[in-house]
């Protein structure tokens, strides 16, 4: 080890609390990164795993009713490897001891054991035994929130029968992670469970011997999915067939994949911000903490050491410190990252976790930052050791302070010599105050936009269903019925107000523009379901004909009002009509397109019918009302509102308090380093001046209070700026966080910038207490014989 | 490799090691231009010791630091051998501190992260032909104390290993600025005779500057130095014994 290397470990160590402080903020940007980039490497490795050791389909498709033989012709289709019939249906259940109707996914598998696809994980108990009709396997979430065990029972109202079913065993499929009952937009496993059952049972029981109505086929490697899509289309529609999808667009794995593209999206713009200030933080405390090393690199240059080597050796200090703040900030990282990615691995039942990162997160973390810490050092060193080494070693010139003018001087006059020290300190260095005023502000933002996510969910979950949905719960039947049925909900017990609603799937296209959805019909008059324009706050009426369209389902089609929709409808009879668009709306959730429910009953041809009922419910007889929906027939699904907006918080809340706790932490982590650094090289760099004072008979505190009341002050200013920059970081995540699902809406609540500033002043206070005591032990007679 | 000064050295072909022509120095602090330096020749022979006496503000220190290609002059002429210095650039001057100039300062300009020996290994491993540290600290009378921390040591032996690490590297040149400036007459004593012999031993050409006018006896040549211009230049016939200077 050369001599200038053991300065370097010495100074070094002298220097480690400073040291420390830089790596944990390079350490935040790192963590940040690496958490987000190998959280999403591990979801998509683990979904991927999952689905291929389950064999999840590439096709999934529904009929009313297809015989057996059309499945031998699909599976002769080209590119299809192999094909798996079943029979799906909804059915209320009726659990002991739960007043509200459940509703169950009934799924056939076959008796003798795993079907070809889509097999199941068993996660307790065994196998359905041939011959037993009345034994089901149910999904694990499903279960543990019943607290269902093998032998346990229940109730299904299945085709119009009362069917008492026994458990004898719990599985996860990855058809059913995100396990999505009809109508809901979170998975919610008390109200919403998948029950298998042997396919014999079901057959007898829905009529369908011989005969499918849930398809779900694997394609051979390189098979042109679109072109089996039409051919099972084709082959499916004389029976019924409900248009087939791919996997991209199979309701769970959409979500999935959904979830995943956010936690993309987050892990690109927030570590990126996150990095982005750590860099510039680095490299404002660097570029100070080289300048006071002036002297000893003029002495250095005297003696003949070469710009290059002089460069090399402060290169080798920040490199240091930028190593130990990757290790530091890779290894909480990866450890946040396997808890984040098996908290989500928890969310979605995954029954196997794969967390095994690549190195690519990590070498990026570690490129930007030495990048960073090496910009801001060659800086700082060229500046130091671009002076004539003589003029190096002398202490720098006293700077020139300035009388300000004389307004100005008289509010000076105001402030005792302290404070005055202090102001002009700031005056006379604008630009270092400039940079500690960003660090902290920085710091305080990404604290605003760390804990704003809960005022956004909870903005979100207010908007939506309240906002946009007035009903208390909507009942979905398992047809279409006729709209005499409505009269039916009304009058059932508790029900103050009765509305239909149809959800009929179809393909929107304007030239090559393209979406695959569904039109939503409701009644001209409606009061429950209106069309909400979030952008205005006001309910729009339902046009008489025409679509009214969510702007985000109008950009992706490039339309705007008075232009003409291509609408292919997958129901019934597959009318194709060209549409107007006569109303745009701005959405939090989804990009509907709305229109006038009997306009839309006569477009497919059909007589007034309804799929859905939005219910107006009196709270006092809700239990009346369950009891009553149980046993009600043809029901497939009761959403009710209140606990879709329960478990959109559960599961939405807990993630959020976990991951926000983690932002708060590191940006708290960033705010501390700025400051203690700040006051930190303050005081090398005035420990002279702060000595003299002293000598001069002024106490410790009132010294403190110099060298800290600038620092201070800055803070002070740093706050307000840094919640105003924490709004337009908001803003810009909520623009770049739109998705088809979602769009965010940018709310910051008062307390959230209350909490932002309450932290960053705590990581101050601790970072001033840390220096006040250095103030304290400043050996006066040592700092003024001696010239460092 | 050997370079070409120590060749030269070798060879001993010169006897004026360094020679100044017209130096003029002039420094701008705002509106104001300070000449530091008006018109100077200054030469530097073999073995020599020189002391530049002059008070303070008088351009000795700017002198000094000219000589040693710590600055470069605005004008006039300075040649080591046969190296031109007013017109070397920055890797050149570097060269020249890095291979001739060995330099003390008034400050000792100690790094307190070093030991004793360590500060004057920070020397050595870039020179060319240095002295093994211990003996350079031996030579100064701080054998003992090599593993000192500075904060360990008093000023005059703070000097003295300032001194040890000027000299280790065996330069032809060594530049003292105000060496007994910081310290009382008795450790500056100390620190002088490490100087002088130092000079005597090893032969290397010493600049020393001082505002104490007690101090010239123990060179060869005094030259005074005011307002930016020589005075004169006095040539002592014998050195004054260290020891008998008092102040």
């Amino acid at each position: 080890m050369t001599t200038l290397d053991r300065k370097l470990w010495r100074e070094l160590w002298h220097l480690r609390g400073q040291a420390l402080a830089v790596a944990v903020v390079i350490a935040s940007g790192v963590a940040m990164l690496v958490m987000s980039m190998s959280t999403v490497e591990a979801l998509d490795d683990t979904t991927r795993a999952y689905y291929q050791r389950n064999r999840f389909g590439d096709v999934f498709a529904f009929a009313v009713r297809a015989p057996e033989t059309v499945a031998r012709r699909i599976a002769e289709l080209p590119g299809v490897q192999s094909v798996d019939v079943r029979i799906g249906k909804y059915a209320t259940l009726d659990i002991d001891g739960l007043a509200e109707p459940v509703i169950g996914r009934l799924q056939s598998i076959p008796e003798d054991g795993q079907p070809p696809l889509n097999r199941l994980t068993l996660r307790s108990g065994r196998w359905l035994e041939p011959g037993r009709r009345d034994e089901v396997i149910i999904n694990e979430p499903f279960a543990e929130a019943h607290g269902m065990v093998e032998g346990a029972q229940f109730s299904a109202l299945i085709n119009g029968h009362y069917r008492r079913l026994t458990v004898v065993g719990t599985a996860l499929s990855p058809e059913f992670v995100y396990a999505l009952g009809p109508g809901a937009l979170m998975p919610d496993d008390k109200r919403f469970g998948i029950v298998w059952m042997s396919r014999q049972a079901l057959e007898s029981a829905y009529d369908l011997e011989g005969a499918f109505n849930d398809l779900s086929v694997s394609l051979l490697r390189g098979a042109a999915v679109d072109a089996v899509l039409r051919d099972i289309d084709t082959l499916l529609e004389p029976y019924g067939g409900f248009r087939a999808v791919a996997r991209a667009d199979q309701l769970s794995n959409w979500f999935v994949m959904n979830e995943i593209a956010q936690q993309r999206t987050m892990s690109t713009i927030l570590p990126t911000i996150f990095l982005a200030v750590a860099a510039f933080l680095t490299y404002m405390v660097l570029t100070r903490l080289i300048a006071t090393e002036r002297s000893e690199i003029g002495l250095l240059k005297a003696f003949g050491y070469t710009h290059w080597e002089i460069s090399w050796h402060y290169m080798k200090l920040v490199l240091v410190i930028a190593v130990a703040g990757i290790l530091l900030g890779s290894v909480l990282g990866a450890m946040f990252g396997l808890d984040n990615t098996r908290r989500y691995a928890d969310f979605f039942r995954f029954p196997l976790l794969i967390y095994r990162p690549s190195a690519n997160a990590f070498l990026l973390a570690a490129l930007v930052s030495v990048a960073t810490t090496v910009a801001g050092a060659v800086g700082a060193v060229r500046r130091a050791a671009s002076l004539p080494p003589a003029e190096a070693m002398r202490p720098p010139q006293p700077v020139i302070y300035r009388h300000t003018d004389s307004g100005r001087r008289q509010l000076l006059a105001l402030v005792d010599q302290p404070t005055r020290i202090a102001l002009r300190q700031i005056g006379r260095w604008p630009l270092r105050a400039f940079f500690t005023v960003a660090g902290i502000s920085m710091s305080v933002a990404l604290l605003v936009v760390g804990l704003q996510w809960s005022d956004m969910i909870d903005e979100m979950a207010e908007r939506y269903f309240f906002d946009a949905q007035r009903q208390h719960a909507m009942i979905g039947l398992s047809e279409a019925q006729a709209m005499t049925a409505l009269q039916d909900f009304k009058h059932l017990p508790g029900v103050i107000a009765a509305e239909p609603l149809r959800f009929v799937s179809a393909d929107f296209h304007v030239g090559t523009r393209r979406h695959r959805g569904a039109i939503n019909g409701v009644p001209a008059d409606t009061v429950l379901q209106p069309i909400h324009d979030e952008a205005t706050g006001h309910d729009l009426p339902v046009p008489q004909d025409g679509l009214a369209m969510a702007t985000r389902l109008a950009q992706k089609l490039d339309v705007g009002v008075g232009d003409m929709v291509w609408v292919d409808i997958q129901q019934g009879q597959r009318p194709s009509v060209q549409l107007p668009v006569t109303t745009l709306f701005e959405t939090m959730i989804a990009m509907p397109a709305v229109m006038d429910l009997q306009a839309l009953n006569r477009l497919l041809k059909e007589r007034p019918s309804l799929e859905y009922a939005n219910l107006l419910i009196d709270k006092r007889a809700e239990g009346e009302l369950f009891r009553a929906l149980k046993s009600m027939p043809g029901i497939g699904a009761v959403m009710i509102k209140q606990a879709a907006l329960d478990s959109f918080h559960d599961t939405i809340g807990e993630q959020m308090l976990i991951y926000t706790g983690i932002f708060a932490m590191f940006a708290g982590a960033l705010g501390f380093g700025v400051v203690y650094n700040s006051a930190r090289i303050a005081l090398s760099e005035r420990g002279r001046e702060l000595a003299t004072l002293r000598v001069l008979g002024f106490t410790r505190g009132e010294i403190s209070y110099i060298l800290l009341a600038e620092v201070g002050l800055l803070i002070v200013a740093a706050l307000p700026l840094g919640c105003l920059a924490g709004r337009g970081l908001t803003l810009m995540i909520a623009h770049l966080f739109d998705t088809e699902l979602f769009r965010i809406p940018a709310t910051v609540q008062p307390s959230t910038y209350g909490m932002a500033v309450l932290l960053t002043l705590l990581a101050t206070v601790t970072s001033i207490a840390l220096v006040r005591r250095r103030v304290d032990q400043l050996d006066l007679i040592r700092v003024l014989k001696t010239r460092e | 490799m050997p370079s070409d000064a120590s060749v030269q050295k070798e060879t001993g072909s010169a006897s004026q090691t360094l020679v100044a022509r017209h130096l003029s120095k002039t420094y701008r602090s705002g509106d104001v231009e300070v000449h530091a330096l008006q018109g100077v020749d200054f030469e530097l022979n073999k073995n020599e010791l020189v002391v530049l006496l002059g008070p303070s503000g008088s351009g000795k220190s700017t002198l000094l630091n000219i000589i040693g290609g710590l600055d470069t002059p605005t004008s006039g002429d300075i040649r080591f051998r046969d190296h031109n210095l007013s017109s070397a650039d920055e890797a050149e001057l570097t060269r020249f501190r890095r291979e001739h100039v060995g330099f003390v300062f008034q400050f000792y300009n100690l790094i307190p992260s070093l030991t004793a020996r360590e500060n004057v290994a920070l020397v050595t491993e870039i020179a060319p032909h240095p002295l093994d540290p211990a003996e350079a600290l031996s030579l100064v009378g701080l054998g003992k104390r090599l593993d000192h921390f500075p904060a360990q040591l008093s000023g005059g032996e703070q000097q003295r290993v300032a001194i040890a690490r000027a000299i280790a590297k065996q330069p032809e040149i060594l530049l003292c600025d105000e060496p007994t400036g910081a310290l009382d007459s008795r450790t500056g004593v100390l620190v002088l005779e490490a100087i002088e012999r130092v000079n005597r031993e090893l032969g290397t050409s010493t600049a020393l500057i001082t505002h104490n006018t007690a101090i010239a006896g123990m060179a060869d040549r005094v030259v005074h130095i005011a307002d930016g211009r020589i005075e004169r230049t006095e040539r002592n016939l014998h050195r004054q014994p260290i020891h008998e200077l008092k102040w």
